[in-house]
């Protein structure tokens, strides 16, 4: 061989071994979560790398608790509200901000850009008060209404983007027949923008799934608790004897949707990461 | 999650006249804004100013209706026999060192991670789209259920971070990651660059995907080397994406709070600005002293913010 297709072949070699070492930095946790949450009690505390003999017992443990599978319901109830208030509000305010010209929008713009930077603990003692006075503490609303404060945000500004990007031609059509800015936004304009939706609305979905610190701090009982911070209160017999298994097995049943999610839509999503550069 | 102050696109053929459909139009608009903005007024700004207020009275969580203006004492108080309050306080100082630490360190990593991942990836090989899906992973994984993976991967007995590093001869007895109060900050810092480098990535094959090709065939052809070309060419046109990335981590990492409370609890050797502000409001009760300690946090990302969007702003008007 020459020593210039040695020096292509070396070159190859190393550029396979670079993208190994990154997929198995990217997934060797997870694919570890899994292999933890098929093996029983016993077999926990030998280092395995592979799945030899799969057991389902943590699986069936964690399945029977039914304040894990409240904890689904309530995660899910509570996302998927948070994703039909956020878009509606977006869409709306989208509308106005994208398709209008007038004094205040730039303010407007800039608010928002604002508020998507607090920090959520800046809020979180005036919060607690508004909703304690609505009558909403320790329940899902008070998750939907708080969880606004980072998913609007961010759908209004990806939303902007997307509706300023639509052709005026079809919104002039609109007004010469008559149109008001209602029937124009829902008959003309929404059609067009579905594939949009689904982007932020998979992104506020995902947010909305994984936030805690709220979460932890607005409910109080089991019935009402979210699935992170009903896996982050699993606990064993000591602080030091965590049920790992059992965690695992939690932790690989409520991230495997969001996985197959991610890579179903990969494309949408990073087009809308990049469109609005949200970071979750 | 936060938004960039990319230009957005507007019509401006659309009606710039005073005309009564324009004015129609402007009146729908407002009524359009309405509902966000009175949600972002319930869910943000109202609270906002509440946790100022707060931060000026001994309100407890128990009632925080009656509470009573105290001056700026939950900051800094002098009482005859020394100074009290949050600014003299050790351990607010401690919080405040760990997040900068946390965030300089971790930050950097990211940034130089997701740089060179974004460089491998912008070459074309078979199944790369498959590989960038894959990277994604870390991204979609909710940030308590990282942490739990991990804090069992580096688990001090059966974790297999110790196992692997035994087998391979780097340590000899298994190291307590989450409990040493030497290692837990690095353990928190190796969570959050696994979980945060896909979303740098992103950004940086984004901007990799704009830079103008005719750079790279003119290096080409006059033979300089691509590490020449990299420092010269690439990174110099990367830099305003870099900062943005960078600027949104830092913007993050400020406010970080479930990978630590997860990870490693209240230990004081991880303990950040918003694990301190939250422990005094929630399980000390002490909402005046906690939404002080908020208010610190806040003023410090909004300094950091404005910076940025002054810098954005001075960008957009370079390239208007």
């Amino acid at each position: 061989m020459s020593p210039r297709l040695l020096k292509k072949a070396l070159l190859r070699l190393g550029f396979w071994c670079l993208i190994a070492v990154l997929l198995l930095y990217a997934v060797f946790p997870f694919y570890y979560a899994i292999v933890t949450s098929l093996k029983p009690s016993s077999a926990l505390f030998e280092v395995s790398y592979w799945i030899e003999h799969p057991d389902f017992s943590n699986y069936a443990a964690i399945l029977q608790q039914a304040s894990f599978l409240r904890a689904i319901g309530n995660s899910l109830v509570v996302a998927l509200c948070v994703v039909t208030l956020a878009l509606f509000l977006s869409l709306t305010a989208a509308y106005a901000l994208g398709r209008v010209k007038f004094r205040g929008r730039g303010t407007v713009l800039m608010m928002v850009l604002g508020v998507s930077m607090f920090p959520q603990v800046a809020v979180l003692s005036g919060l607690f008060e508004v909703i304690r006075a609505l009558g909403l503490y320790n329940t899902s609303w008070a998750l939907i209404l708080s969880y606004t404060i980072f998913t609007l945000p961010f759908t209004v500004w990806v939303l902007t983007t997307f509706m300023g990007q639509l052709p005026h031609e079809l919104e002039e059509a609109a007004i010469m027949d008559g149109a008001s800015p209602w029937v124009t936004l829902t008959r003309v304009l929404l059609p067009l923008l579905w594939p949009a939706l689904v982007t932020t609305g998979l992104l506020a979905f995902i947010a909305a799934w994984n936030e805690f610190l709220f979460a932890l701090t607005f409910t109080l009982t089991d019935s009402q608790r979210t699935v992170p911070v009903a896996i982050a209160l699993i606990s064993g017999g000591s602080p030091h004897e965590l049920p790992w298994g059992l965690l695992m097995a939690a932790s690989v049943l409520v991230t495997v949707p969001l996985v197959i999610l991610v890579l179903i839509f990969q494309r949408r999503i990073v087009s809308g990461l990049t469109a609005g550069a949200l970071k979750g | 999650m936060s938004v960039s102050t990319a230009p957005v696109p507007f019509d401006e053929l659309l009606l710039t006249r005073e005309t009564p459909v324009q004015r129609r139009r402007v009146r729908a608009a407002w009524l359009f804004l309405t509902p966000m903005l009175v949600c972002l007024a319930l869910v943000a700004a109202w609270p906002l100013l509440r946790t100022f207020w707060f931060s000026l009275t001994d309100a407890s969580l128990a009632d925080t209706g009656g509470a009573t203006f105290i001056g700026v004492s939950n900051y800094l108080l002098f009482s005859g026999s020394g100074w009290s309050g949050i600014l003299v306080d050790p351990q607010w100082w401690n919080a405040v060192r760990n997040t900068l630490y946390f965030t300089v360190v971790s930050v950097g990593l990211e940034v130089v991670l997701g740089l060179l991942v974004a460089l491998l990836l912008s070459i074309k090989f078979t199944g790369r789209s498959l590989v960038r899906a894959l990277i994604l992973i870390p991204w979609a994984i909710p940030t308590i259920v990282s942490a739990k993976i991990w804090s069992w991967m580096l688990n001090d007995q059966f974790g297999i971070i110790n196992h692997l590093m035994i087998s391979l001869g780097l340590i000899d007895a298994p190291l307590a990651w989450t409990a040493d109060a030497d290692l837990s900050m690095w353990a928190v810092i190796i969570v959050d660059v696994w979980k945060t480098v896909p979303f740098v990535t992103l950004l940086m094959l984004a901007a990799l995907q704009m830079l103008p090709s005719d750079c790279y065939e003119a290096a080409r052809v006059d033979g300089i080397h691509p590490l020449k070309v990299f420092w010269r060419v690439t990174l110099p046109l990367l830099m305003p994406a870099l900062l943005v990335a960078a600027i949104f981590r830092i913007l993050d990492s400020l406010r970080v709070f479930d990978v630590i409370y997860v990870l490693t609890s209240n230990s004081s050797s991880t303990m950040s600005m918003s694990v301190y502000a939250r422990q005094h409001l929630v399980e000390f009760q002490d909402v005046g002293y906690g939404s002080a300690a908020s208010t610190l946090l806040f003023l410090v990302v909004a300094v950091i913010a404005m910076l940025y969007l002054y810098l954005g702003r001075r960008q957009l008007e370079v390239r208007a």
